[in-house]
């Protein structure tokens, strides 16, 4: 029974981390309509900086700005290059974040070195919270408080903010809102940027929890494309959902038949196109 | 999109600056006496024959990509299963170097074709995230599976054998016969590629690519041509994926992952997509300079990555492709 509900919280939390990164993933896609490659770089990124922050600004300190700067560097990159394959055959976009995830990996490689490093946790973090539930620690509670704060205030942003709900209206119909008079260039950039920071967070987090090494996104990178599929393409609330099922599935997967659980979401991804191509939220005709 | 309307109906009626033989007579010329001219360069045999393996995967893909206009993004899944299919085949069940080409080509072929129906109707970028994500689904097979794939220090203890024809044995498991019965694969290959994309099957491919819309207008069962043209990209990519297991006497979860994905269309794209022959020079620049680099430095990452960047953003037409630009915009 321990076993299961070990697994269960396993699950809940790459169930987190699946959904922090695909979120920003489905953002940036929805959006601009560009697979950013480089996103599981991005999650790298925004660790080592913390990593390299922390020792100035202290943990908290680094949680909040290790992001922020993860989102800037995101603001530039895509100014200076993304921003040029809008509205050129999709080849291009994939192909140029797939070279710029390279190039970061090895520039975090040259930076940080090959080896892994740990981040540093308040001492509170690191205990358990009681005996008999000796493997949660409270870091992991209170990585999934962030989450849930964190995917909480984004859905308020672009619910309740003016800029929140230009993205929105642009994932429907960018033509229309260019029409209407909004800045279409920068709405983009300030996305992306958005994108980046939810992958800065994921990846303060993760360094934690598993600690960092430059390709410590690749691992996590395809779950959160399985997310978008499987949740649908188009909708948020899809990717969130997907991101937990998988979560979930690759953890409890882990209980009975461990050599399966990076299968079990390959298998979900091939049900779901089968049985509902458009994901299991996704809205008709957003993946045509 | 209204440039591709004007392409599309603008004709393709340019006098190429070489005669189309002449081109032909070139590029022969030069595979044939390769194992001749490349060492003098500073080249080896190998060399030559990973070009032809890559050239001929990536000139699969260019099928569907350049010539159909859909993106896959995971192409080094049926390159692998491939490779694993023959090398799996010559360890396990049969020595015989046709039996394992058939097989493996079979196995990419058929795991391509089935995942072609699931996703024929998904376009742009949706259809390539969806073929990344189910590419990745073998390499984990491949990497996890330790007993029977060799996990990932990859298959080993495989040898391609001589081929008998009757009689006549072909003893192909020296480096330069080998050579010559890649290039022969590699021809045949090609040329029915060549006639596929001339055929009016191969038409329709370019209108689809051109305007879907309108070759739906046209009658054109544009679902069911994607998924034949995905399905034989799948096919020749495969068959190269065999030829790159008999090559190498070695098959690995590298050779399924999607980097190597990424590098087929890095090829095509480099080379020139909307050309024939564009994926074979995108390969040969792409094979040498990797194998420079890597001789060279350890941050050989940073160099593709960059060549990726670069190519995107300054040569999105290709080398093959900077000689038409005059033509279409």
């Amino acid at each position: 029974m321990q076993l299961v509900l070990f697994n269960v919280t396993n699950g809940l939390i790459i169930g987190a981390f699946y959904v922090l990164m695909a979120l920003g993933l489905s953002l940036i896609l929805n959006l601009s309509n560009v697979i950013n490659f480089a996103h599981g770089n991005f999650l790298a990124l925004g660790g080592y900086l913390a990593y390299t922050l922390s020792p100035t600004l202290g943990y908290w300190g680094a949680l909040l700005v290790a992001p922020l700067l993860t989102a800037l560097i995101g603001l530039a990159v895509e100014r200076l290059m993304i921003r040029r394959v809008y509205n050129r055959d999709p080849v291009y976009s994939l192909l140029l974040t797939f070279g710029l995830a390279f190039v970061m990996q090895d520039i975090a490689r040259y930076v940080w070195g090959p080896n892994g490093l740990p981040l540093g946790l308040p001492d509170f973090l690191s205990q358990p919270i009681s005996a008999e539930l000796f493997f949660v620690t409270w870091y992991r509670v209170f990585m999934v408080f962030v989450v849930i704060v964190v995917v909480l205030g984004l859905f308020g942003f672009l619910r309740y903010t003016r800029v929140g709900v230009r993205i929105r209206a642009g994932t429907l119909d960018l033509e229309t809102v260019a029409s209407l008079g909004v800045n279409i260039g920068f709405l983009r950039t300030f996305n992306f940027a958005l994108g980046c920071f939810l992958a800065g967070l994921s990846g303060v987090l993760a360094a934690g929890q598993i600690g960092l090494n430059p390709n410590m996104g690749d691992d996590l990178l395809m779950p959160s494309f399985i997310a978008i599929i499987v949740g649908g393409v188009g909708s948020l609330i899809g990717t969130l959902f997907g991101g937990l099922v998988i979560g979930m599935a690759a953890a409890l997967t882990t209980v009975f038949f461990p050599s399966a659980s990076e299968a079990v979401i390959y298998a979900i991804m091939m049900i779901v196109l089968l049985v509902r191509p458009r994901g299991l939220m996704g809205e008709e005709g957003m993946m045509s | 999109m209204t440039t591709d309307v004007a392409t599309a109906a603008a004709p393709s009626a340019r006098q190429p600056a070489v005669p189309h033989w002449a081109r032909l007579v070139v590029i022969w010329g030069l595979l044939i006496a390769a194992p001749f001219w490349l060492p003098l360069l500073g080249g080896y045999t190998a060399l030559a024959g990973r070009v032809l393996v890559f050239g001929l995967a990536a000139m699969g893909l260019n099928l569907l990509l350049g010539f159909t206009g859909v993106l896959s993004f995971g192409h080094a899944a049926y390159f692998g299963l491939g490779a694993y299919g023959a090398g799996l085949t010559l360890r396990y069940l049969v020595h015989s170097t046709p039996l394992a080409m058939l097989i493996g080509t079979l196995l990419g072929g058929l795991a391509g074709s089935l995942f072609g129906l699931l996703i024929v109707r998904r376009r742009g970028v949706y259809f390539a995230m969806c073929t990344i994500a189910f590419g990745q689904l073998w390499y984990y097979l491949a990497y996890s599976w330790n007993d029977f794939t060799g996990g990932f220090d990859g298959l080993r203890d495989f040898h391609r054998e001589p081929i008998g024809f009757g009689p006549l044995t072909l003893d192909i498991t020296a480096g330069p016969q080998f050579y010559y019965f890649l290039l022969a694969i590699f021809a045949i290959a090609v040329t029915l590629l060549g006639l596929l994309v001339r055929s009016p099957f191969g038409h329709t491919l370019r209108a689809i690519r051109e305007n879907e819309r309108r070759a739906r207008f046209l009658a054109i069962p544009v679902e069911r041509q994607i998924w034949l043209s995905f399905s034989i990209s799948c096919f020749v990519t495969a068959l190269a994926g065999t030829l790159y297991a008999l090559l190498n006497n070695f098959a690995d979860p590298l050779a399924l992952h999607y980097s190597l994905s990424g590098y087929f269309v890095v090829m095509c794209v480099m080379g020139g997509m909307r050309t024939f022959w564009g994926p074979l020079l995108g390969a040969t620049v792409f094979v040498v300079l990797q194998d420079y680099i890597s001789s060279m430095t350890v941050n050989w990452m940073s160099f593709v990555g960059a060549i990726f960047v670069l190519v995107v953003l300054f040569f999105p037409r290709g080398l093959l492709g900077l000689r038409r630009q005059s033509g279409e915009k």
